[in-house]
């Protein structure tokens, strides 16, 4: 199946290059995930990096681009093939779009070996911040674990003794619970984990109710959260054992499908709706324009970002690719104003930036919002960065 | 002690859940001879119709006949456009053009309602939890999942066992054409079946509504878990619905809870995690080839 769809920026752009003299606009390949249950992350990402490109005209940093969108399915191997098409077809060399690691696992080294560049909206695998990184590979959301060291962090800080831990049975899920316990203080009372198919989390409840810890970390993204979150509320264990969890467990649609049982979580962020600074306004503003009644996740906001790191390094180099070393020097300056405000490449090429501690509240009419409540870290790298040679 | 009665009572609860799909997947797949991979998209459409009328009336007694009477009548037009033409056709393509449905519906629903998740809310007559183990909680909702399902198992042997059109469905399923030449309308017979596994699929639907993420591709996620129900019970027996999906939910839920803590006995702790993790997984899959071995045509095979 292939969803070929061009950047809104296209049209505008097609027509302003009659007028003026035509430059080529630089085509930017999003390989994202559109279908199946993480279906709304990808379209969430996809939406705040078109409408970063509208908002400039169908530019980013004042060069004209061609955003270039393709559903891999959630599937490893389609990505690959997409690449691999992009690559040689549409002879694209710069990409973005990738929402699951195990996809960039399997597509991000055919980009590389090809010489093209990737700049990451998502996915931040601890292979390709460690030994693995590579002087074309940018990450603009984070390394995965930092998401759960500072869940771990928040724990800490809030006190808890005695957490009850659990993931899903494959890599992420891994580095999951091993980020928490790199930052968490107290002791583990129980680790499981669970399936990623999985729709019944009675069992767990169970153990989890019998295991008395006085919290619960869990990381589920997307439907599962979801899924998780509710039979946890329904098992009684809401009212008496908190939730602390990192970022994709507590996004703007799982609130939203949890309506009031999700009031009262914990969660660690490095971007929320609320934050106070000039960029995020203007993204706010304008996204609510665009899309009313639709709440903005972390994942719009970090491919925002991801849009604006883009055309600073585009504007350095006038829309040259040609030179990826000179590209690689522009973007490291990340020379922009994120909506997450600090923002600074480490030496793996992956973010330097803030953390902060969030909470589920009633908003102002009465459905459940995100609130940010204070830092957790400041400048926080990643533990993978001493073993990239760079 | 508590513990182990209250896993066995949510692999107990989790089974009957599982029998709502399956049941209606065995009756298609046995009597028919269809292999209906759009199944789970009759339990979407089911939960969707619930969730939308549920959200827009604030009902959940209304959300119910709506979600009963959308996986019907789903089942009806599907039935109706595409499985009628493939009755006599074979697997493969009964198979090609049911997980075409799968592509089309799904796409369908991101169109008509996105990607978000759905929000349903508890009913709150439901919505709290009885003490049938004295210091262990249960919510009542599961409780009414389970007294459902008991219901719905009865309703099926009643139907099936006792009345005249369940003996034609029985008669239809082992001896399709000696039914056709006693003057017995078996197209109509078929939608009759087809409609009602939909039912049987809308019911399990928006009964998950508030348990689970009601989302795009909900379907498949419990689809591969019915397949291995209807196998293990035997093609087309409503009994070994029934059986098989307890022992499925009853197996997956106790390895699960059980199986790491077994293992730390005599392992690391993370280790014992993983490996419990992946063999529980295992578990049902392992009970379906054992089946398979002993009993191949399964535990409850319908006669002939």
């Amino acid at each position: 199946m292939r969803l070929t769809k061009l950047g809104a920026g296209l049209a505008l752009s097609a027509l302003l290059a009659t007028g003026a003299a035509a430059q080529q606009p630089v085509k930017i390949g999003f390989i994202t995930t559109l279908s199946g249950p993480g279906g709304y992350i990808g379209a969430d990402s996809r939406d705040a990096f078109n409408l970063a490109v509208e908002m400039e005209g169908g530019k980013l940093g004042g060069v004209p681009v061609q955003v270039v969108v393709e559903d891999d399915g959630l599937k490893p191997g389609q990505g690959k093939q997409i690449a691999d098409r992009m690559l040689k077809t549409d002879g694209i060399k710069l990409f973005t779009g990738i929402i699951f690691s195990n996809v960039l696992g399997a597509t991000a080294p055919d980009i590389l070996d090809a010489g093209g560049i990737y700049v990451s909206n998502n996915a931040g695998p601890s292979n390709f911040a460690g030994k693995d990184c590579h002087k074309n590979y940018f990450v603009v959301s984070w390394q995965n674990d930092t998401l759960h060291e500072s869940a771990g962090q928040n724990a800490t800080n809030l006190g808890y003794k005695k957490a009850f831990i659990l993931a899903p049975n494959y890599p992420a899920g891994k580095d999951a619970l091993a980020g928490f316990k790199r930052f968490f203080k107290g002791d583990i009372v129980g680790e499981v984990y669970t399936r990623l198919d999985q729709t019944d989390f009675a069992p767990e409840m169970a153990q989890i109710r019998a295991a008395k810890p006085d919290m619960v970390f869990h990381f589920h993204p997307g439907g599962l959260g979801i899924t998780f979150a509710r039979q946890y509320q329904q098992a009684g264990l809401l009212g008496t054992v908190p939730l602390v969890v990192a970022a994709p467990s507590v996004d703007a649609n799982i609130v939203k499908a949890l309506g009031d049982a999700a009031i009262g979580t914990n969660g660690t962020t490095h971007w929320n709706t609320d934050f106070d600074n000039a960029a995020n306004k203007k993204f706010m503003d304008a996204w609510t324009k665009k899309y009313p009644g639709r709440l903005p996740t972390y994942y719009a906001g970090q491919a925002y970002d991801t849009a604006l790191a883009i055309g600073a390094a585009l504007k350095a180099v006038n829309g040259d690719l040609k030179d990826p070393e000179k590209f690689r020097q522009a973007m490291l300056k990340a020379d922009f104003q994120a909506v997450r405000g600090p923002f600074k490449f480490g030496n793996n090429q992956h973010p330097v930036q803030d953390w902060v501690a969030t909470r589920v509240e009633k908003g102002p009419d009465g459905t459940p919002i995100i609130k940010t409540i204070g830092k957790v870290f400041t400048d926080k790298g990643d533990v993978y960065s001493k073993d990239c040679k760079l | 002690m508590t513990l182990a009665l209250e896993q066995v009572l949510n692999g107990f609860q989790f089974g009957i859940m599982l029998f709502l799909m399956a049941a209606g997947l065995t009756l298609i797949f046995g009597i028919m001879n269809v292999i209906n991979l759009a199944h789970g998209s009759l339990y979407m459409i089911g939960a969707y119709a619930a969730a939308l009328v549920a959200a827009r009336t604030g009902s959940f007694l209304l959300a119910v006949p709506a979600g009963l009477i959308a996986g019907a009548l789903a089942g009806l037009i599907i039935e109706f456009l595409v499985i009628r033409k493939l009755y006599d056709r074979d697997h493969l393509q009964q198979v090609l053009a049911t997980f075409g449905l799968i592509l089309f519906i799904n796409e369908g629903t991101t169109m008509l309602f996105g990607r978000t998740p759905l929000f349903v809310s508890m009913p709150p007559f439901l919505s709290g939890s009885v003490e049938i183990i004295p210091g262990i909680p249960y919510p009542t909702y599961r409780i009414a999942i389970m007294v459902v399902g008991l219901l719905v198992a009865l309703g099926l042997y009643l139907l099936v066992n006792k009345t005249r059109i369940g003996m034609l469905v029985r008669a239809g399923s082992t001896h399709r054409e000696m039914v056709r030449a006693l003057g017995v309308d078996i197209r109509m017979l078929y939608t009759i079946v087809f409609a009602l596994g939909a039912l049987l699929a809308g019911l399990a639907g928006l009964m998950a509504g508030p348990l689970l993420a009601v989302q795009v591709g909900m379907g498949e996620q419990i689809l591969i878990l019915t397949f291995v129900v209807v196998v293990i019970g035997g093609l087309g027996s409503i009994r070994g619905a029934f059986y098989g999906a307890l022992i499925v939910g009853v197996t997956d839920t106790l390895l699960r809870a059980f199986l790491p803590g077994f293992l730390k006995t005599f392992m690391n702790a993370s280790e014992a995690d993983a490996l419990g993790a992946g063999l529980s997984s295992m578990g049902i899959y392992m009970v379906m080839a054992l089946v398979l071995l002993i009993r191949p045509q399964g535990l409850f095979h319908a006669q002939g």
